[in-house]
């Protein structure tokens, strides 16, 4: 849909001004500008979704410690001890918890962007704003529960006395690789949703593979030094052995592999970017 | 200054039947492969019709122009499929027209459903902020109008409950209020007046017939013709996705609900189709105005002239005209029939006949008014001819307080409605 106004900030909230409405030939348009206008929509449905998801719940926020607290406990047990993957020095609790952090906060975006046109269904077909808001507000929620488990993983560093290095500057960076990944994909994979509600199936197998073919539960280490460069090219990869080497002083990631695998992420996200705009005004009618 | 606050030119939008319906992968490639097959073997694929365009198309709106004048308040009527809520979901961009363009001057703000995003988790206070936001309101303006929301959906001791324990009502009028207090120079309103009870329906229509003298545009999409009409100056009929007619809401709300009927306020018969008997033939039947002009749209506080006319066959009966009144609900509101001495007392001679009677001003109640015409012979009592819903008018009340409504805005049932003088005296004032 192409929108001709002179001043997006007007548009909206502004005085008199144009709005032409008439079927957009080109897809090439993106209207990024229209997106910041809405932003204070974006942070409301980020409250949204952050304040309902532990509504009438005892434990409420402190799910967002407990769940990657067990997921960790569980790995420790059967990883650390039982299939007693190395940890690289490392006490396997941190070391796992450590790569969950990024990782969780990686899946649940992943997933929540995947599903945000079809479960905002009402939404699309009563209201319009920039459809992009819905992705856009999904891999920001994670952020919360990212900045809760991120204070207990500070605390149990305090208690195994590990102190984090100066990569610490880094972790927005590495944090920003997994929301652009996760949005990325999400991009296309809601747009599909949208027309072909196979994807909703799909999504929890990618997750799955996925989070074993990232180094989540066991180190880049035992990974084959011949099979390291396509190890290095998913993404998740890097920011996984980023977090471990900003925060527990381990091997930092292969930074040029870490390009790499950003470069290739960026064309599925611009590529999804444009899949989206050019799906997004049949959203309405095919949802 | 331009002097438009609309524009539609040509507007149309079409939908792919097949497309809307196979949402999974498999069927798709299924189909694909179909059609593929289906292209070998025919290079004149049956999926294609003559003019190039898919069988399966569907076009909900086509070639639709108008234009609205800026604080024009216009009702948009028609039956369900007529392309209303397509039209609705262009001008509020939630889908996109396949061919012309709108232009809007102004501000626009659009209700296609009242409590959209309302989430029931949330408080009632929350949820105003969430729906004010969705609906295009900044955080600042909600806050200011925040009270006044509360006030006007009468939730202030519920405001911090979440919305899932309100009743229906409440949440309705939570809804509405939020929506209420946008304050666009362009509205364009779905039928969210079908919502609540009668109680805050009536204060529903104050408040868009209030939005509508700030000198705001607003376009007013619905089924309700009482409502159309006590809102809108003017209105647009659409029909299988075009306009059909655009003009004064009396005028059009009645081309509409004579279409509903199926009857129009004027019926002439030619000589082979007129209802006949021996000794009479029914002519011509029609509603008018006092001055004699045709109307099929009355003000309540108008009188309705009926006028038969008929040819008398057979000389030496006593014909006497008669009329049945039925309302929109099928109730038989009354019948009447010439009493007056002179048709008491003459047998006709033979010759056309006018017979007029009127029903007074202040009697009716609003409305479609479906009327049966027959000449009947009183005693002893022998129908000549009676045709039942030769014509149907509308019956409106044009809000100017000089009705039996008075200030009253909302629904008012009874079957008539006479104008009653009332007496009211203070006794024992203290």
């Amino acid at each position: 849909m192409i929108v001709d106004n002179q001043k997006l900030q007007e548009t909206y909230f502004g005085h008199k001004h144009k709005t032409v409405i008439k079927p957009s030939r080109s897809s090439m348009t993106l209207n990024l500008g229209e997106v910041w206008a809405y932003r204070e929509l974006l942070s409301m449905l980020v409250w949204r979704d952050v304040s309902v998801r532990y509504k009438q719940s005892l434990v409420g926020i402190g799910w967002a410690i407990i769940q990657p607290l067990f997921t960790m406990i569980i790995f420790t047990i059967i990883f650390g001890r039982f299939a007693k993957l190395p940890s690289d020095g490392v006490p396997y609790p941190v070391f796992s918890f450590c790569a969950l952090l990024p990782w969780n906060y990686f899946s649940r975006s992943l997933g929540g962007a995947s599903d945000s046109l079809v479960s905002s269904a009402n939404l699309i077909t009563k209201v319009y704003f920039p459809r992009l808001i819905l992705p856009l507000s999904r891999v920001f929620t994670g952020l919360v529960d990212f900045a809760i488990s991120f204070l207990v993983l500070l605390a149990m560093m305090v208690w195994y006395r590990i102190t984090p290095t100066i990569g610490l500057l880094l972790l927005p960076l590495l944090i920003c690789i997994a929301m652009i990944t996760a949005l990325g994909i999400g991009l296309w994979l809601t747009a599909l949703n949208v027309k072909y509600r196979d994807i909703a199936f799909v999504v929890p197998f990618i997750t799955q593979f996925w989070m074993f073919a990232s180094p989540v539960a066991y180190s880049t280490s035992i990974v084959p030094q011949k099979w390291q460069w396509l190890y290095g090219l998913n993404p998740m990869a890097g920011v996984i052995e980023g977090f471990r080497w900003a925060l527990l002083g381990k091997t930092a990631p292969d930074f040029a592999m870490m390009l790499a695998s950003f470069v290739g992420i960026c064309v599925i996200f611009i590529t999804g970017l444009i899949y989206f705009k050019r799906m997004e005004r049949t959203f309405a009618d095919v949802v | 200054m331009n002097n438009t606050a609309i524009r539609v030119d040509r507007l149309g939008k079409r939908y792919c039947l097949g497309q809307i319906h196979s949402n999974l992968l498999s069927e798709k490639i299924g189909n694909g492969l179909r059609s593929f097959y289906d292209r070998i073997r025919s290079r004149n694929s049956s999926v294609l019709s003559s003019n190039g365009s898919r069988q399966k198309d569907f076009w909900a709106l086509k070639d639709v122009s108008f234009e609205i004048e800026p604080g024009e308040v216009v009702g948009i009527i028609g039956r369900n499929g007529a392309g209303k809520s397509t039209l609705l979901k262009i001008l509020s961009r939630v889908t996109e027209p396949t061919e012309g363009q709108v232009e809007m001057y102004g501000r626009v703000g659009s209700l296609l459903e009242v409590g959209t995003g309302f989430h029931p988790e949330l408080t009632g206070r929350e949820n105003i902020f969430l729906n004010g936001a969705i609906l295009g309101m900044k955080k600042a303006e909600i806050r200011r109008k925040f009270d006044e929301i509360v006030v006007f959906a009468e939730v202030d001791k519920f405001i911090d409950t979440p919305v899932k324990r309100y009743s229906s009502g409440m949440y309705v009028r939570l809804a509405f209020a939020v929506a209420a207090h946008l304050e666009p120079e362009i509205l364009v309103v779905d039928e969210v007046l079908a919502v609540g009870d009668a109680e805050f329906q009536k204060k529903c229509l104050g408040k868009m017939e209030e939005v509508g003298k700030e000198g705001r545009t607003v376009l007013f999409v619905s089924h309700n013709v009482d409502a159309v009409l006590r809102l809108c100056k003017s209105a647009i009929l659409l029909k299988g996705g075009s306009v059909q007619i655009r003009g004064s809401s009396e005028q059009v709300t009645g081309v509409y609900l004579k279409e509903q009927v199926g009857v129009t306020s004027a019926k002439q018969w030619n000589i082979c189709t007129a209802p006949v008997n021996a000794a009479v033939r029914l002519m011509e039947v029609y509603a008018h105005r006092s001055d004699g002009s045709p109307c099929d749209s009355f003000d309540v506080t108008e009188p309705v002239g009926i006028t038969m006319k008929y040819d008398v066959l057979e000389p030496g009966h006593f014909l006497t005209p008669a009329c049945n009144f039925y309302n929109d609900r099928g109730v038989n509101i009354f019948d009447s029939h010439d009493t007056s001495q002179e048709c008491r007392t003459t047998r006709k001679s033979m010759g056309r006949y006018e017979s007029t009677v009127w029903i007074p001003a202040n009697f009716l109640s609003e409305g479609v008014v479906t009327v049966g015409a027959a000449i009947i012979t009183p005693d002893p009592f022998l129908v000549h001819l009676h045709e039942k819903e030769v014509i149907a008018f509308n019956m409106a009340d044009s809000l100017r307080k000089n009705s039996a409504r008075g200030e009253y805005k909302g629904t008012m049932p009874g079957i008539i409605r006479p104008l009653l003088r009332w007496h009211t005296r203070a006794r024992n004032q203290t």
